[in-house]
């Protein structure tokens, strides 16, 4: 085997191909990563309509596949045979290349992510501002694809939709640098911008930057979530795009195969904001209690968790399967579903095998917490009412940019002032006990 | 080839620059005079950042406040472009003469 | 860590970054114009992660890409009208414009060609791990009085295109 792809696979190298000058592991990290997000969206497809139908207590698509499971299949496919329609007038460069621009500026943000301390394609100096601007190339998609479509609900569609992500973004990005000001809190007394060094000084702080300075990362962590959304275009905030509102805002002349990129894009953008998310305040690849329940028994506990994942969730699918109904009709529904489960099974049971699992785990905890955030923007959708577009922007100007400087400024403070911070806690002590 | 030393970067933000001029002087549309004076402002910034690689980060601290600079100097003069298209309806260079005695 | 493919990917930044320049100033459509300058701007935020200032090209991606690209879009969107598109597109003064800025060109020339005994320091190669905090550390000390005025500079900024983009004062 030549060198260049053995000398990474050194046990001794514990960078990511990006800082060790590997291109060829960067193409497979890059290659994974990529395969691992359009996987993910497919699964998103599905979840996303058997849960929001499971909380509308109605049960979703059932027919195309056992429990619907080939539905994301099958949408695809349809999507990809659909006639490709062009407006008259639309200015065919632009109308073309607008998905592209949001597709480019969403999966660019993946080069940074942290899967764990060597498992990123790279690691920049400037990783969560690289992650913010690239990820502000979306809004720029978005207003030519409103633009091109020469009609005017796409254009009011995209002016909405790229004013409330302009907005929004500045709330992100002070939410932002109250937790990168938490990094600085070590022995040398300089932070780091690079998101795997975010994690490690989590890790060398011995706490999640959402309980740090309480509650102060709480409220820097519930202001960048809502921003968050809001940046994705997600429910509560998907006026620009949703049904009965303006058709359907900027992707509404989009047929086929490019509407198909839009969703993508909209998918990818929602799994990339919650892995910022995730690395600044949750703890990135770490399990819970990393520190306080250290040492090989708690460690090798912890490792049992994702085959525990994968047997639940093939316990769960023979339990369905069981419940099929016994008719002749449904016999083939019932031997794939069970191969489903066998399946998870297998998948399980390769993850107990120990080379598998010592791997495994940063990229499973990972995996769990964006999982966990995916759940929540489904329940965020089938839950709240839309906003109204005056309440969306007075939102994102007058309640959360002030929420974010008071949370920088007070964060500012309090790291500067930790006896400050002691003494306002015994004062707020002894003014709740009066 | 040769090794890529700092004249190769002079060189690119000195074609941008002379780019830029040329658009500047003969385009009828503000609008593409004002993106040629962002294709002006990035030349520099090119050159100021080929040369902190010699003389220390200075060049790139001053980089970063030509970049902050052109933001606001593009703000203010679309806000003009704007008010002013309000009034007369045109984007050309050459009607905007109401200061024309 | 060993940069890779130096020379290939300057002279593809470069050559892109020169041809979109040259797409910026001539397109008629100026939706086409501003994709041209975008494309120019991530080129050149490349090439400054090849001189070693990943600050800088991070900067340059939010603002200028993110920022004032949006902006130029929005505007371009406001005031575009059928009829400037069919109008001649340069002026007529284009002549003496373009002999101007060649003989500008030439005269770069000249200063690179008799001035290149004066780059003869050698170039350092700062660790790009510490890029941010380095310039965070002279932002803070060497440059804080213009690190302030430039925040003073911004709210002008603001405040005068917000008062000159309403209707009614």
């Amino acid at each position: 085997m030549p060198g260049f792809i053995t000398n990474y696979l050194d046990k001794s190298v514990q960078m990511t191909p990006g800082q060790y000058g590997s291109p060829f592991w960067a193409l497979v990290y890059i290659l994974l990563v990529f395969g691992g997000v359009s996987l993910a969206v497919v699964c998103m497809n599905w979840l996303e309509r058997k849960i929001l139908a499971h909380m509308q207590i109605r049960l979703g698509p059932m027919r195309v596949g056992p429990h619907g499971l080939m539905q994301p299949i099958a949408d695809a496919i349809k999507l990809i045979l659909k006639e490709d329609i062009i407006p008259e007038g639309a200015d065919r460069f632009v109308f073309w290349i607008a998905p592209m621009i949001i597709l480019l500026a969403v999966f660019s943000v993946y080069t940074v992510v942290p899967f764990g301390p060597a498992h990123a394609i790279t690691d920049m100096n400037i990783g969560i501002l690289f992650m913010l601007g690239v990820s502000s190339l979306g809004v720029l998609g978005i207003v030519m694809a409103g633009w091109a479509s020469n009609s005017h609900y796409p254009l009011i569609g995209a002016l909405r939709s790229s004013a409330q992500m302009v907005s929004y973004e500045v709330a992100m990005g002070l939410a932002v640098i109250s937790a990168v000001l938490m990094t600085s809190l070590n022995a040398q007394g300089t932070g780091t911008l690079s998101m795997i060094g975010i994690v490690q000084a989590q890790y060398a702080q011995h706490v999640w930057f959402i309980f740090k300075f309480f509650p102060l990362g709480l409220i820097a962590f519930f202001i960048f979530a809502v921003a968050m959304v809001a940046e994705t275009n997600r429910a509560p905030f998907d006026l620009p795009e949703a049904e009965s509102e303006l058709t359907a805002g900027f992707h509404t002349e989009y047929s086929g195969l490019r509407w198909s990129l839009f969703m993508l894009g909209e998918y990818g953008a929602m799994i990339a904001v919650s892995s910022i998310a995730v690395t600044l305040w949750l703890g990135g690849w770490m399990r819970p209690f990393p520190n306080l329940l250290g040492g090989p028994t708690w460690e090798l506990a912890f490792s049992f968790f994702p085959a525990l994942t994968f047997f639940g969730l093939a316990g769960l699918t023979f339990f369905s399967t069981m419940r099929m109904p016994k008719h002749s009709f449904f016999r083939i529904q019932t031997i794939g579903l069970g191969a489903f489960g066998a399946v998870f099974a297998l998948i399980g049971v390769v993850l107990l095998l120990p080379p598998v699992s010592s791997r495994v785990q940063d990229i499973y905890w990972f995996i769990f917490k964006i999982a966990v955030f995916m759940y929540l923007y489904i329940w965020y959708r089938g839950t709240f009412p839309r906003y109204r577009f005056d309440q969306l922007m007075k939102v994102g100007w007058k309640i959360l940019l002030p929420m974010g400087i008071g949370v920088l400024v007070l964060t500012g403070i309090v790291a500067l002032r930790t006896e400050l911070w002691d003494f306002m806690h015994e004062a707020l002590r002894r003014l709740v006990h009066v | 080839m040769a090794p890529i030393t700092t004249i190769h970067y002079l060189v690119v933000a000195a074609a941008l620059f002379v780019l830029g001029v040329i658009g500047v002087l003969t385009r009828r549309n503000v609008v593409i005079v004002l993106m040629s004076v962002e294709l002006i402002l990035n030349a520099v910034n090119l050159n100021l950042v080929a040369f902190s690689r010699i003389w220390g980060l200075h060049g790139q601290v001053f980089a970063i406040f030509v970049i902050t600079d052109a933001a606001a100097e593009a703000a203010v003069g679309l806000g003009i472009l704007i008010a002013f298209f309000r009034n007369k309806e045109t984007v050309n260079v050459d009607e905007i003469d109401l200061l024309k005695w | 860590m060993e940069p890779v493919a130096t020379t290939f990917f300057f002279y593809l930044l470069s050559g892109l970054a020169i041809l979109s320049g040259v797409l910026v100033i001539t397109r008629k459509n100026p939706v086409h114009s501003a994709l041209a300058l975008i494309l120019t701007l991530l080129c050149l935020a490349g090439l400054y992660l090849m001189l070693y200032a990943p600050f800088v090209a991070g900067v340059q991606i939010i603002l200028y890409v993110g920022g004032i690209m949006v902006l130029f879009l929005f505007v371009i969107m406001l005031v575009n009208l059928e009829r400037s598109q069919k109008e001649k597109q340069f002026n007529q003064q284009w002549v003496p414009g373009i002999l101007a800025a060649v003989a500008l060109g030439v005269l770069f020339v000249t200063i690179y060609i008799k001035g290149d005994a004066l780059f003869v320091r050698p170039e350092m190669r700062f660790p790009e791990a510490e890029n941010t905090q380095q310039i965070g550390q002279m932002l803070y000390s060497n440059y804080m009085f213009p690190f302030e005025i430039a925040s003073l500079l911004l709210l002008v900024a603001i405040i005068g295109a917000v008062v000159m983009a309403k209707k009614r004062i």
